[in-house]
């Protein structure tokens, strides 16, 4: 399973930076989103995919599956949510002021 | 234990949740603030003297222990660090009620500047990797809205590129807490430095740290990761940029010396003497070249910043107490001094309207105590005895030919020479040579903005006279951190 969702990681990875590269800061901000998702699946894997109950007290189970990886992604999941939000808006914005999403015609602001 | 230590993280963050209700009183938000960063300066000084009696403090959170639960950390660095960043915060807020227009004030400028401030204290009382994250993420946040207050198109422009650059840092941090996680199964720092211990630092344990320091580089503006710091420091308000040029650069630099002094401290001959001090060397060299090209005041200043974060990560590499006391003293030095420049280009853009030096000339006549103050600021920085500067950049350098480094040594020389030269260019051009001012703008007062400069580059005088017991308290900062154990030790009670 492991190998399975780093194969995943790296083509959510290589997308995500592929459009990162792109001229068009929309596809950077779907670049963005992208980056974040694949991050967060190598939180989860890096510590391993083990099946198993809640590490609870009372349950006895033969495997406890590891709750911290979970934690640590959902707190990265809620951050990245206020960052994309963020960007959606810092995007518009830019369209607003410049006319464009192109970086080219960006380029000589007057205020520069 | 103390639940003190949770403050500098609760009281800025209480301040800036009540600014948000007066966004549109700027009077009110005043009051406020200035008030709320008068107590963050006397807090942090409670702080550093308790710091300085019971050497660490700690708090867990919620009385869950150390490996498990959230942890706050208080040594003597982290208390200086507090220190001097309540100061500044409270120099620059001072600073910009008298520039920052009405409508920057009204989009919220007030309140992310404390959230800003949460997320640096916080990132210097964490003791936990993860939290370290979240508290960047806090200050990076708050800096993205800052950066972008105004938004003239340049500033919107500029702004995207450090956004994304530093969203990808981001998740370059993330990337690094999995493998770390997954190597040694923990996320305190002090029982990473335990663990790595214990496996004596194998190869994937020292590519992970070089990940570490790809991710805090790119924070803290080393080379080859700094191109996006001076332009997107231009854009700004000069409240702003004084603020981000002494305070964020030097949170990544936190970073790098916590790192590097407790958990990936034993393979000194690669990541120290090898990676950080070449990097160091790069940096410092390229940024005061960028310095010396530039005729604009904000960007020679800016790429100054690049070249001093060099000294301090060399002090660092060097790696001997001494080199890393000097990296201290840099770092309290260098906060000072390059916030009362930023401010002081501030100062004179209200004077002259712009920012390109080659317009200027003659403001010594008309504004004698503002050229004063930028000389001693910028003689400082250029390490002339006996001011600040000459004090910090000699234990680096002795300690570089001490250790047999010749050639960072010789390149840290040479930086201060050029960085000597780029400050008597913005000298000679903005404040000698024939007055090009007209009589309007040389009647433009600007002792009100001086007030807040003033203590700043008294400090740099204080700390160049008085070398001798706050290089000591450095000196003792540094011997503290070279000895893991303590903060081990203290944190997991063993």
């Amino acid at each position: 399973m492991e190998i399975v969702m780093s194969a995943v990681i790296g083509l959510l990875f290589a997308v995500a930076v592929y459009l990162m590269f792109s001229r068009n800061i929309l596809r950077v901000l779907i670049g963005t989103l992208l980056l974040s998702h694949s991050v967060h699946l190598i939180l989860l894997t890096m510590a391993g995919l083990q099946r198993g109950a809640p590490p609870l007290l009372f349950l006895e189970a033969g495997s406890y599956t590891d709750p911290l990886p979970q934690a640590l992604i959902l707190t990265a999941i809620v951050i990245n949510f206020g960052i994309t939000a963020f960007v959606s808006v810092l995007v518009y914005r830019t369209y607003q002021e410049h006319k464009s999403v192109d970086l080219y015609d960006m380029r000589g602001a007057k205020d520069e | 234990m103390s639940n003190l230590i949770v403050l500098p993280i609760l009281f800025p963050f209480i301040v800036g949740a009540v600014l948000v209700f007066f966004a549109k009183n700027s009077r009110a938000q005043r009051i406020i603030s200035g008030i709320g960063s008068l107590i963050l300066v006397g807090l942090s000084i409670y702080l550093a003297v308790v710091a300085y009696q019971q050497d660490t403090v700690i708090l867990e959170a919620g009385d869950w222990s150390a490996p498990y639960g959230i942890i706050l950390v208080l040594d003597n660095l982290a208390a200086l660090m507090l220190l001097i960043t309540s100061i500044l915060a409270a120099a620059c807020l001072f600073f910009a009620f008298g520039t920052i227009s009405s409508k920057r004030e009204k989009y919220y400028f007030y309140p992310f500047y404390f959230f800003l401030i949460v997320g640096v204290n916080g990132a210097f009382l964490t003791g936990d990797i993860f939290n370290l994250f979240v508290f960047f993420e806090v200050m990076l946040l708050s800096s993205y809205v800052l950066i972008v207050n105004g938004a003239t198109k340049y500033q919107l422009r500029e702004s995207f590129k450090y956004v994304i650059l530093n969203v990808f840092g981001s998740a370059l941090f993330i990337m690094a807490v999995a493998w770390i996680y997954s190597v040694t199964g923990t996320v305190n720092m002090a029982h990473l430095s335990e663990r790595v211990a214990e496996i004596n630092q194998p190869g994937i344990v020292t590519a992970i740290a070089v990940m570490f320091f790809i991710v805090f580089g790119a924070k803290g503006g080393l080379f080859p990761l700094y191109f996006w710091l001076p332009k997107s420091y231009y854009g700004p308000p000069a409240a702003i940029a004084a603020l981000f040029g002494g305070l964020l650069t030097k949170v990544g630099i936190y970073a790098i010396i916590r790192m590097f002094t407790l958990i990936f401290h034993h393979e000194p001959s690669f990541t120290h003497k090898g990676l950080i001090v070449t990097v160091a060397g790069f940096t410092m060299f390229l940024g005061v070249l960028g310095a010396v090209s530039q005729y604009d005041f904000k960007r020679i200043l800016s790429y100054h910043i690049i070249s001093q974060v060099g000294y301090m990560v060399m002090g660092l590499g060097i790696f001997t107490p001494l080199a890393v006391a000097g990296a201290i003293y840099y770092i309290v030095h260098h906060m000072f001094v390059k916030t009362a420049l930023f401010l002081l280009a501030g100062a004179t853009e209200k004077v002259t309207g712009t920012t390109q030096i080659r317009e200027m000339g003659g403001l010594i006549k008309s504004h004698p105590v503002l050229t004063w103050s930028f000389f001693i600021a910028a003689v400082s920085l250029a390490g002339i005895p006996p001011l600040s500067g000459f004090f910090s950049k000699f234990p680096i350098i002795l300690s570089g030919f001490q250790e047999g480094q010749w050639v960072i040594s010789a390149v840290a020389l040479l930086v201060g020479l050029l960085t000597l030269f780029s400050m008597m260019k913005i000298f000679g051009y903005v404040f000698w040579g024939e007055n090009k001012l007209t009589e309007k703008q040389s009647e433009v007062s600007v002792t009100k903005l001086l007030i807040p400069i003033a203590p700043l580059v008294a400090f740099s005088v204080i700390l160049g006279f008085a070398a001798e017991p706050i290089f000591t308290y450095s000196l003792h900062i540094a011997e503290q951190i070279l000895e893991p154990s303590n903060y081990v030790n203290a944190v997991l009670k063993e």
